[in-house]
């Protein structure tokens, strides 16, 4: 297919149109404008994926130099394998899907036109993002990303918290985009090439397993990877994040962004395979993340944190599969995930949406007659997410944690704590699914959502039940993995984890067998519920370790103590300016006695060199 | 008209005691009529040294730049009283220490 | 004889400054001063400058002498102004200017030893005076020219304003 550069170049001008009408055009037009493009895209995808199936060649495409300096040539070029192809169809599907349901869910905003500016802006970023052929266009798209989740995290900057939650999310991914920067700094030096092909082929040369250059470059990778995907010790920018719209929660901080660590590892896991102990790290922070994750949202009230830390948990899982070498089955988790977490964020924003804004779970419940789609989508999504057998999660999860228990050496324990998570994750989801659509109605809704909504949520649906079923075109990306061949045992014990989540919820917040308030009434139960709903307080050790000595670092330069050595100067010289002032008295007769007094100086240095 | 024979030292040492003279009541006097007059008892002693040196050569320079100092000191005088007229006005003294109103 | 009536003009000269600048009346300190510049003029004339001679007597005791008595009648200072006159003139008033003075003085003094000569006595005619005037030194007399055009324009400038005010007030 030729008209590959159309892909990312639909959205990005649909952007440009909608950003140049500055906000005056019709809605309808700024709709169709909006998502049209991104389904466009998605057209355009489809035929890719269909011609990238029936031959599955690798497509390269060079459009132009982007700049020649010396050796340094970067292209704007785009390499498309399988990887690619499965990323592209996500961004696209799963994003027009949400524009879609966009439409209805911004319709009464009157920034609309701003809004689909900026979602297909991250689009087109995104794109660039996985079809680059080399890592500063990569970097490019990054950043790109990066900008849109700004402006959309603080779409509504009329309220100042938002506001901050906005550059909250940009400073703290900066973080870990500076490491990445630095990575691309030492690939370039050591290597000659920031095209990625050539660039592994280069580092496989150069390189043996275990130098010390392979573990430094992955592991600064791996902090840009960190930084996105929203893992410790950077994670803390994500459950803010939900400040903004919820689409933007569903496309940019579940599905796709944050999405972005793991397919830059998965991308360069050429790199990885060189340094082994940055690829344990990655394993080992996926699953502290993941359990982390997992506790922190046990305890949220708040409906989109819930879903916000259980995509940090999920993309802890991801991180798991790609620390363990189950590259496959990582990306097959990110494919599901973003299935499922996209239905689950639509379905919350359509709760959120048909309950005049409300977000606290314990004031929503019996919903479930109520709004029956949305009740039926979230159950579907939960299932998924909980990994319950035949749901698309569930094959994914499983893939992830047969890969683990492989691993010789540390490998039962990295399977131990990820089934751990997995039971949490039952709880969580289910104790969402059993809050909010089951028991009394604290709130009425006050509308249905309508086709636009539904539409996408029926899609997703579908999706989450039966993605397990897809096959994705990743065996010529990843070297292929050894077919996991754990004991039966391993596989009940997986299977059922979950399901003992799902009993412990049904247990605890809808049959009300276990009371849950004499858990958390115990002073350790009301601990650990307050050190969950504040995120393990990481916040607070950050603010405390980091912005306070920063903040206390500027307000003292503030007073700039360098300057006090010129203003001492200037302090000198007005003093001099005082003293000298007194002499000049304004009176005539001294200003002479002074004149004669210099005369009868000079006359007698005079006379004294005559002599 | 010939023949005065004094010591030059003698006018010299004449015209510098007018000179100083004139300094001392520069600065002991605060009224600015007298001290107008003190400066102009310096200029006429410096005349006067001049006038000394053109008798000496018997040359005519001298009395020219007695005729130069002469119209310096009537412009000065001239300008001079203007401003004492001036001041008296704004002042309403002609002490000079009262007038410092350029003090710094 | 010449030499003696040279001292007696010099003491005079002398005499009448000293006196000038100790009145406390500002007409009695003017006349002294006019006393003192005729003395002066004399000794002019002894030294062979009868042309300056005649100059200092004319513009000097004349001409600027009579500007400072038309101020001292405008300001018509008066029996007051005599009082405080005396007041300021008081004894440790002298101190730092007479040192001052003298040490300079004693600096000329000293200077003077160097140069032992004499007047020569000849008389030096106002035609050879013209002469060098309007000749090398014809530039000299367009400066000083100028320097009494600005000292009319200015004295005529401050002295105006004066009168034009009083006339106002009146």
């Amino acid at each position: 297919m030729a008209g590959v550069w159309l892909i990312p170049l639909l959205p990005l001008a649909s952007a440009l149109l909608l950003i140049l009408s500055t906000g005056k055009m019709p809605r309808q037009l700024v709709a169709l404008l909006g998502a049209g493009s991104v389904g466009l895209a998605a057209i355009c995808v489809a035929l890719l994926a269909r011609d990238f199936l029936a031959d599955g060649e690798v497509r390269q495409l060079t459009l132009w130099t982007w700049l020649a300096v010396g050796e340094f040539t970067p292209r704007i070029a785009f390499y498309i394998d399988g990887l690619t192809v499965v990323m592209m169809s996500v961004i696209t599907g799963v994003g027009f899907l949400i524009h879609l349901y966009s439409i209805e869910f911004m319709w009464d905003d009157e920034s609309i036109c701003r809004y689909f500016a900026y979602m297909n802006l991250f689009v087109a970023a995104m794109l660039v993002l996985v079809m680059a052929d080399n890592l500063l266009l990569l970097y490019l798209g990054w950043e790109g990303v990066g900008l849109c989740s700004y402006l959309l995290v603080g779409f509504w900057y009329r309220d100042p918290a938002n506001g901050r939650a906005a550059r909250k999310a940009f400073i703290v991914t900066r973080v870990g985009d500076t490491a990445m920067a630095l990575g691309l700094f030492l690939l370039f030096t050591e290597l000659g090439t920031l095209d990625i092909q050539p660039m592994l082929v280069a580092a496989n040369s150069h390189w043996q397993v275990g130098d010390s250059l392979p573990i430094l470059a992955t592991a600064l990778l791996l902090g840009g990877a960190v930084g996105k995907s929203a893992q410790l010790p950077l994670h803390t920018w994500l459950p803010d994040a939900m400040a903004g719209p919820t689409p933007v929660s569903a496309l940019i901080h579940a599905a796709t962004m944050v999405t972005a660590g793991v397919y830059l590892i998965a991308r360069t896991f050429g790199l990885f395979l060189l340094a082994p102990p940055t690829q344990e790290a990655v394993a080992w922070i996926g699953l502290l993340t993941l359990l982390l994750a997992a506790f922190a949202a046990l305890a949220q009230s708040d409906i989109k944190r819930i879903l916000a830390y259980s995509t940090i948990s999920q993309i802890g899982y991801m991180f798991l599969a790609l620390g363990v070498g189950a590259y496959a089955s990582g990306i097959f988790h990110l494919v599901t995930h973003a299935f499922f977490k996209a239905l689950l964020f639509l379905a919350a924003g359509a709760v959120i949406h048909c309950l005049h804004h409300e977000h606290n779970i314990f004031r929503m419940g019996g919903l479930r007659t109520r709004l029956p789609v949305i009740f039926w989508s979230f159950l579907i999504g939960s299932a998924a997410l909980a990994a319950l057998p035949f749901t698309s999660g569930f094959y994914s999860k499983d893939a992830i944690l047969l890969s683990a228990w492989e691993i010789p050496g540390i490998g039962p324990w990295l399977w131990a704590g990820g089934l751990l998570g997995a039971m949490l994750t039952g709880i969580y989801s289910f104790r969402l699914v059993f809050v909010v659509f089951f028991g009394s109605a604290h709130t009425e809704p006050d509308r249905q959502p309508g086709w636009k909504m539904a539409t996408p949520l029926i899609v997703l649906c579908v999706l989450s039940l039966l993605g397990g079923l897809l096959v994705l075109p990743l065996s010529g990306v990843f070297p292929p993995a050894a077919h996991p061949a754990a004991s039966h045992a391993v596989e009940y014990i997986s299977i059922g984890t979950p399901l003992l989540g799902l009993l412990l919820a049904y247990l605890l917040f809808l049959g009300r067998q276990l009371s849950i308030d004499t858990l958390a009434d115990g002073p350790l139960g009301r601990g650990l519920s307050d050190l969950w709903l504040k995120g393990w307080r990481i916040d607070q050790l950050y603010d405390a370790v980091w912005v306070r000595p920063y903040l206390g670092l500027s307000h003292w330069w503030r007073n700039e103590p360098v300057d006090r050595i010129y203003n001492a100067l200037v302090s000198l010289c007005q003093w001099a300016h005082h003293r000298l002032c007194a002499l000049q008295t304004g009176q005539l007769r001294w200003y002479a006695t002074s004149m004669v007094f210099g005369l009868v100086l000079l006359v007698a240095i005079m006379l004294r060199n005559a002599t | 008209m010939s023949g005065l024979q004094i010591p030059m030292e003698h006018v010299l040492a004449l015209a510098g005691l007018l000179f100083s003279c004139g300094l001392m009541g520069l600065m002991l006097r605060r009224n600015i009529i007298f001290m107008l007059m003190s400066l102009e008892v310096m200029l006429n002693a410096v005349a006067l040294a001049f006038v000394a040196a053109g008798a000496q050569w018997g040359q005519a320079d001298g009395q020219i730049i007695f005729l130069l100092i002469l119209s310096v000191a009537a412009a000065e005088v001239a300008v001079g009283l203007g401003l004492v007229l001036q001041i008296q006005r704004r002042f309403k003294t002609l002490d000079m220490d009262q007038a410092r109103r350029l003090r710094g | 004889m010449m030499a003696t009536l040279f001292y007696l003009a010099a003491f005079i000269a002398l005499l009448a400054t000293g006196l000038a600048l100790t009145r406390t009346n500002a007409a009695h300190a003017l006349i002294y001063l006019i006393v003192s510049l005729l003395a002066v003029a004399v000794l002019f004339f002894l030294m062979g400058a009868p042309f300056a001679a005649a100059l200092e007597i004319v513009i000097y005791a004349g001409a600027i002498m009579v500007l400072f008595v038309f101020v001292i009648m405008m300001l018509n200072v008066g029996q007051e102004g005599i009082e405080r006159e005396r007041e300021w003139l008081s004894a440790r008033n002298w101190v730092v200017p007479g040192v001052l003075a003298a040490i300079l003085l004693l600096e000329l003094l000293l200077a003077l030893r160097a140069a032992p000569a004499t007047t020569s006595g000849v008389a030096v005619t106002p035609k050879e005076v013209g002469l060098a005037l309007f000749g090398p030194y014809v530039l000299a007399v367009e400066i000083a020219s100028m320097l009494l055009l600005a000292g009319l324009v200015g004295a005529y400038h401050l002295g105006r304003r004066f009168i034009v005010r009083r006339e106002r007030r009146r």
